[in-house]
């Protein structure tokens, strides 16, 4: 047992190899009890593979963890059995109905037999679901697959869950009632354990790690990350045409990077006195009106890239 | 030029109408968005212009051609990426864009340099070699837009293309939509994410096989006097919940 019970997971110097290839680098962290954990990284960073660790399918290479007081590496079926998972890859049956796939992770789980109905309603009531039980899983649409699926993982009612991309492909109406229940669960103490590549939603999490190319790059609060962790300042740029003028506002000498966020560019400069007013002199020289050159708190999307790309910058520097 | 044009197509299954008198017109060139909830009919719309499913009524013509009896010649001119794409998993990832671009048709001399794109944008080339199965489920998601984007047809058909994509990558993915824009490929992207819709010319809403609203972002923003397209979103699916539900609890 671990013996701070606060802590419901914890891994140490976790590895895992493909061959030569590796795909988680050891990691570390910790995450608390009743605690929302966002997992982030660029596709490929090893985000899957370290939850399939923690849920006891694979087995590390090396390193050492806990799942809810369980060993990751000797007691994986106690783990399996204590946690929910819903994986990134449907895990529902095609062939069966909406019903019969609930009543088959009824049975998986070992639901009381008096307790089955009941929540076998509550998934459906949660999900929207109500006029499909009896179609096949095939024939509903991506969406509400999606809202099956986190409804089977929870069925058991865990104390800890390990949801991989539980809302991609999902309309933004659900994605917030998705996020009520996953903020409602910790509420009462349950740990999620969640990856999205939708930063708007990391905001939800109260901490984050950032993972890329199997190693932990980053590690905080989502405040922290905009304002200690990433070194580079944001400016947004509002000006008619913006997706023209992005390119041109790259070019100024001190903007590293731009991206459109709706119809507004978000510049990312070294420093925001020196490089402001260079910004301003592009516009005022080409006779705009109307626009304005703000500093502002960065957004999750802007940490993201300017992180990785320093880190690429580092290890292209030390090759 | 009038490059998809529908008029009153419609789709049920069984009881259900999937698709009900959807009546659009999209120009050559243009990069239109198709939004709605889970279950709205995107996918059906999707399958009833690329030719693969029958309308139940309704018609439709895609660059010219009748989606039901010229859908044989019609596959010619489309490309259609579909909700979960069809990777040879025991095919490397190399190996799959090649046999795409051999069902295409794509010149070999042009290959070299589109192949160098895609895998530029997807972050595929380290990986070139690896078995499609082994591949994350973002890596996969990529492969799957770069077959899709070997060949340049007239039109394009993109069904949640960003799913699971991370956020570097779908920028880069963008930049690679507008340069076809450039070579007048008109583009038939569905999204449930907003603020890329926002990046479309137009774009169509649909709740219940229903066209709500066919409009620029900018017009449907203003309308709703919302700051972004996914609140202007939010705002019309709920009125919409709110006119239909006194009416679906009428006993019958
Ligand atoms: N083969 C089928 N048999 C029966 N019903 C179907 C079939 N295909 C689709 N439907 C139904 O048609 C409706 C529209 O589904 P469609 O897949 O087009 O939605 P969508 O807008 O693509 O949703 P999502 O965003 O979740 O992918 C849904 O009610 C769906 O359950
Ligand atoms: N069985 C396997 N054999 C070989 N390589 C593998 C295997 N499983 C995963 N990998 C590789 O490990 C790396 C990490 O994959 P993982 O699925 O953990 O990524 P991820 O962070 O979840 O990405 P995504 O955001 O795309 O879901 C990838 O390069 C993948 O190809
Ligand atoms: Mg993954
Ligand atoms: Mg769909």
């Amino acid at each position: 047992m671990s013996q701070d019970t606060t802590v419901a997971v914890e891994v140490h110097d976790l590895e895992k190899c493909f061959g030569s290839f590796v795909a988680v680098n050891r990691v570390n962290f910790q995450i608390a009890r009743g605690e929302i954990f966002g997992f982030l990284g660029p596709n490929g960073a090893g985000k899957s593979t370290t939850i399939r660790m923690l849920c006891g399918i694979l087995t590390p290479t090396s390193g050492s963890g806990k799942v809810a007081g369980f060993d990751i590496v000797r007691e994986q079926r106690q783990i399996r059995q204590n946690i929910g998972y819903m994986s990134q890859k449907f895990s529902l049956y095609d062939d069966l109905t909406v019903e019969e796939n609930i009543d088959f992770y009824s049975g998986l789980y070992r639901i009381p037999n008096s307790e089955r109905a009941a929540r076998k309603e509550e998934i459906i009531k949660t999900a929207g679901i109500e006029e499909f039980r009896t179609r096949l899983t095939k024939d509903i649409s991506g969406g509400w697959k999606q809202r099956l699926a986190l409804g089977c993982a929870i069925i058991h009612r865990p104390t800890i869950i390990f949801l991989d991309e539980p809302t991609s492909g999902v309309d933004p109406i659900t994605r917030g009632n998705s996020w009520a229940t996953i903020k409602e669960m910790a509420a009462h103490g349950v740990t999620v354990f969640v990856t999205t590549h939708y930063m708007d939603e990391a905001e939800n999490c109260n901490r984050l790690a950032l993972i890329y190319k199997g190693t932990r790059i980053a590690i905080g609060t989502p405040m922290e990350m905009k304002t200690v962790i990433m070194k580079d300042q944001v400016m947004e740029i509002q000006v008619p045409d913006s997706e023209i003028w992005s390119e041109r506002v790259r070019a100024v000498s001190g903007v590293k990077q731009t991206a459109l966020f709706g119809t507004a560019i978000h510049a990312v400069v070294e420093s925001a006195e020196k490089t402001g007013p260079a910004i301003e002199a592009l516009f005022k020289g080409a006779g705009v009106a109307g626009y304005t050159v703000r500093k502002i708190l960065p957004s999750l999307e802007d940490v993201f890239v300017s992180l990785i790309e320093e880190y690429d910058h580092e290890h292209i520097k030390a090759a | 030029m009038i490059s998809i044009k529908t008029s009153n197509l419609t789709r049920t299954f069984g009881s259900n109408t999937a698709v009900d008198k959807l009546t659009i017109e999209i120009g050559e060139g243009e990069i239109f968005g198709l939004v709605g909830p889970d279950g709205a009919g995107k996918t059906t719309t999707m399958r009833l212009l690329t030719g693969i499913l029958d309308p139940s009524g309704g018609e439709a013509w895609v660059h010219g051609k009748h989606v039901v009896k010229d859908s044989e010649s019609l596959k010619d001119d489309i490309g259609y990426m579909s909700q979960r794409f069809g990777l040879y998993e025991d095919l490397t990832v190399i190996e799959n864009i090649n046999f795409y671009a051999d069902i295409y048709g794509v010149p070999r001399g042009e290959r070299k340099g589109r192949i160098d794109k895609l895998l530029g944008f997807s972050g595929l080339a380290p990986f070139a070699k690896r078995y499609a199965g082994k591949l994350s489920g973002g890596m996969k998601q990529k492969l799957g837009l770069a077959c899709a984007l070997i060949h340049t047809p007239k039109v394009l058909f993109l069904d949640e293309p960003t799913n699971g994509v991370d956020p570097v990558s779908r920028r880069d993915f963008w930049g690679i939509l507008y340069e076809m824009l450039k070579e007048k490929v008109t583009i038939l992207i569905s999204t449930s994410y907003l603020d890329e819709a926002e990046r479309c010319r137009r774009v169509g809403l649909i709740d219940k096989g229903r066209l709500l609203r066919c409009d620029t972002p900018a017009a449907i923003k203003a309308e709703q006097g919302a700051k972004t397209l996914e609140e202007a979103f939010i705002r019309i699916i709920t009125q919409q919940g709110q006119i239909t539900n006194p009416l679906s609890q009428i006993p019958t």
